[in-house]
């Protein structure tokens, strides 16, 4: 209580001269303002969100009453003003960042793990692990469009849903856990969905679409090795890229699935987690060429590109979770290596990458980091964050 | 391909990893252990079990889900990993005894997270 007190209090301190929304209150702004430098800060333990921004650096408000967000993620509306939160229990909420306050809330599943918005901005998707499916809703009024059953198999069991991406001309691609499949619909007319299936490899786990919209990427815990479709020749079907990474060698133990995400591109190239080996594999775009293996301190989590693409930042899986390493995309090498805080479970670069957000979860912080010479330029409390998501995304395929 | 995640023999790299490396001994964790015990489970085992236990990737680990369970084969679960689904191995983190009074919890109904232990000194 101690902490949440304080942090109310210097979250009151920061809006008050700034005549801001309002800490916990929140009448609306009558001061207008832009939501570009704004983003969320899950905190997951008590069920709520800051609202926060990159330019100053400070906490604007907090948002409570989004159920369970133990495994939360983040899209936003195209104009940018609106933040739909993903709950671990199904709760789909639409904050309104301007005013601090929910403008709309459903419980959609039993069981979630994320979402993404069309690319017209019309269409909010739900990837869901119970039910196992896909849900579209209107982003406007949060009213369910259609359900999509992740069924598989002669027994009609239904999967759970992962890596679920937007894709040009409001398609949604994504694959299925216990499936091994990667699914496109096409919800292009949002009452009759369309979808095909594709083969892929062992229980995909997450996957990406690069940020041009063409390749889509799944990681496999089930096999060593990743699969690809080609979403313009997706005729040619899914292929395994990076095949037998592991070289026969025994796995180690992943105490944390890897994320994957558009942010593994740099230069033409995509930087992705090794599962059960303590390496960032480097693969060129295209020609699907092994370029690197980097040895990195444990299980890669977030591998993630500064919006440039010069460098490459990386967490670490339990019980290595303390620990960031930073990779240089010239030299192909890690360059540094450090602690910022306990428990690393995010990351997230300003849009144009000259500070990162990190949240420690038990040191109950975000911590701000200039990414040119890795030194912390700020600090906020928070109650055990975990993802930050920032507006910039309202613009990128795959986001 | 299937089997090849998590062979039951850990590396023994992983034993010195913890801030209290798991003992041998047979006692049940005293106070301060058993509340970084509670926040493992809740945080990061939570990171596929939810932090609710209602299930993730990883299935709900309520006391309704677990009951009709072997107590030997949870705790077995729980130090070995289960080969071909996600569940790694706690060896060389948890004791044994750690391991059962994890156990004894879940199926009793799981004691919310009392935060993480006081922060050691920070590291240069």
């Amino acid at each position: 209580m101690r902490l949440r007190l304080s942090s109310f209090i210097r979250c009151a301190a920061w809006i008050a001269p700034l005549a801001l929304v309002a800490a916990c209150a929140t009448p609306p702004s009558a001061v207008p303002r832009g939501t570009g430098d704004l983003g969320v800060v899950i905190e997951r333990a008590t069920g709520q969100v800051q609202i926060i921004e990159t330019s100053g650096r400070s906490a604007l408000a907090r948002v409570s009453g989004l159920g369970d967000l133990s495994h939360a993620s983040v899209v936003f509306s195209r104009d940018s003003r609106y933040a739909y939160v993903f709950g671990r229990d199904g709760g789909l909420t639409k904050v309104d960042l301007l005013t601090a306050r929910i403008a709309g809330r459903v419980l959609q599943a039993g069981n979630s793990i994320g979402g993404a918005i069309s690319q017209d901005g019309r269409i909010l998707v739900a990837q869901n692990y119970v039910p196992g499916g896909i849900k579209a809703f209107d982003a406007d009024t949060l009213e369910l469009l259609a359900e999509v059953p992740a069924t598989w198999g002669a027994d009609g069991q239904r999967a759970k849903v992962v890596g679920l991406a937007d894709l040009p001309g409001n398609r949604f691609v994504y694959s299925l856990f216990e499936a091994g499949e990667i699914r496109v619909t096409d919800l292009s007319d949002p009452k009759h969905p369309r979808t095909e299936r594709y083969a892929a490899g062992k229980q995909p786990y997450d996957a990406l679409v690069t940020p041009d919209g063409r390749y889509y990427i799944a990681g496999l815990f089930g096999e060593d090795g990743l699969s690809m479709l080609d979403l313009w020749r997706p005729q040619d079907g899914v292929r395994t890229i990076l095949p037998g990474y592991g070289r026969g060698e025994q796995a180690l133990p992943v105490y944390k699935m890897p994320h994957l995400r558009g942010w593994a591109i740099a230069g033409g190239r995509a930087y992705l987690p090794a599962i059960g080996r303590h390496e960032v594999l480097v693969v060129e775009l295209g020609s699907w060429r092994e370029v690197a293996r980097i040895p990195v301190k444990s299980q890669p989590v977030f591998v993630m590109a500064r919006p440039d693409g010069r460098q490459v930042w990386v967490n670490f899986a339990f019980p290595d979770n303390g620990w960031m390493q930073v990779i240089d995309t010239t030299e192909q090498r890690v360059i540094d290596s450090f602690q910022p805080g306990r428990a690393i479970l995010h990351m997230e670069f300003t849009p144009k990458g000259e500070a990162v957000w990190i949240s420690a979860r038990d040191d109950n912080k975000v911590l701000v980091y200039d990414t040119a010479r890795r030194a912390p330029l700020g600090e906020l409390p928070a109650a055990s964050p975990s993802g930050i998501f920032f507006t910039s995304r309202a613009f990128r395929t795959g986001f | 391909m299937f089997g090849r995640r998590y062979p039951h023999v850990v590396a023994a790299v992983l034993a010195g990893m913890l801030a209290q490396p798991a003992a041998a001994d047979p006692a049940p964790p005293g106070g301060e252990r058993q509340r970084a015990l509670v926040h493992l489970v809740r945080q990061d085992c939570g990171s596929c079990h939810g932090l609710t236990l209602q299930g993730g990737l990883g299935p709900a680990l309520l006391p309704g889900a677990l009951r009709e369970r072997p107590r030997a084969g949870l705790v077995a679960t729980i130090i070995g990993g289960r080969p071909g689904t996600p569940m790694p191995p706690f060896r060389g983190l948890l004791a044994e005894a750690e391991a059962e009074w994890i156990v004894d919890q879940l199926l009793r109904g799981f004691p919310e997270d009392g935060g993480p232990l006081a922060a050691a000194p920070a590291q240069p």
